[in-house]
């Protein structure tokens, strides 16, 4: 356990440590890195302190907090691999009009 | 009439001369799209007298289409033709599909390989055309005989109004739904289809499946 945690620390403060950089180069919106960090607090509450989410998970009536815990990720998974579709796709679209443009500007 | 045939090629050195050489003795005007071709394809079409649209990456068979018949219609093309690059389509077909156009009798033509017969391999017509079709025809609500033939045409009419999203194969089952949606007046015209290769296999049509699907779900 106590390797896992040592791991998880440093973990978390990487991406913490990261996202606060990137925040200051102006890289993310400000509302993205509030987003992100509170869902790496989160995780580090959680995962520190499990007993909190027994009490939010019989709150919603889930019954055991680490249940509680893996129904939010997937659901958050799900959404996320949704955005980055969506985003994909788009940009997918965007370079297909970009080489459209410069192979009709550039006829042969 | 203004009568452009839009070819997409994408690494098609071993058959493009061919096409060309016959299609550039006919008074149509030509635009071959290559689709960021690897191989000498750019080489070969800058011998003949016809337009060369280059993508500078790989887009896909629908994206090619779109850029050469957007070309096409802001050259003020009446009629544009579809045609494939790998010599499976029939040069002397062209007339017959833009016939029933230039007639005004519809808006859109489309090949169709099984209004005649045609020799098409066995696990390829019964296992991947054949339920395609079928799926086709639900998907897009419109009876065809056939799914996905390369070989079309288009009115400035249609033009004004299709509008193609999908940069792969799935191109062509977006064509048929945007008939649907505006009504157009569409027939289909018996063409020879020559095989030379197995063209779409089994995951070709699986991924014209996902992106129908994926593009559903994101609209």
């Amino acid at each position: 356990m106590i390797i896992l945690k040592t791991i998880i620390t440093i973990f978390v403060l990487l991406s913490i440590f990261k996202l606060i950089k990137q925040r200051k180069n102006n890289k993310i919106t400000l509302l993205s890195f509030i987003f992100w960090f509170i869902l790496w607090l989160v995780i580090a509450l959680v995962f520190y302190l499990p007993e909190t989410t027994s009490y939010l998970a019989q709150m919603v009536g889930v019954g055991r907090g680490v249940d509680l815990a893996l129904y939010i990720s997937i659901i958050i998974i799900f959404y996320l691999l949704f955005k980055v579709f969506v985003r994909l796709n788009k940009i997918d679209r965007e370079i297909t009009k970009i080489v459209r443009e410069q192979a009709i500007k550039d006829e042969e | 009439m203004k009568i452009y045939i839009v070819i997409a090629a994408y690494n098609e050195e071993k058959n493009i001369a061919n096409i060309l050489r016959s299609l550039v003795n006919l008074d149509y005007n030509i635009v071959v799209v290559d689709d960021g071709s690897k191989d000498r394809t750019v080489d070969i079409v800058k011998n003949y007298p016809v337009t060369l649209l280059k993508h500078i990456i790989n887009r896909g068979q629908g994206a090619s289409l779109v850029t050469g018949t957007e070309y096409a219609y802001q050259k003020g093309a009446d009629i544009v033709v579809h045609f494939d690059a790998d010599g499976q389509h029939l040069i002397s077909e062209i007339s017959k599909i833009i016939k029933p156009i230039m007639d005004n009798e519809v808006d859109i033509v489309l090949g169709s390989k099984f209004l005649q017969k045609n020799k098409i391999p066995f696990f390829k017509k019964y296992f991947i055309i054949k339920p395609a079709i079928v799926f086709n025809n639900l998907f897009t609500g419109i009876k065809l005989t056939d799914v996905h033939n390369g070989f079309r045409g288009l009115s400035r009419k249609s033009l004004d109004l299709i509008n193609i999203k999908q940069d792969g194969m799935a191109h062509a089952s977006e064509i048929i739904a945007e008939i649907k949606k505006y009504k157009l007046k569409y027939k289909e015209v018996s063409v020879t289809v020559i095989y030379n290769e197995f063209g779409q296999g089994l995951s070709g049509g699986l991924k014209i499946l996902k992106d129908l699907m994926f593009d559903n779900i994101i609209k």
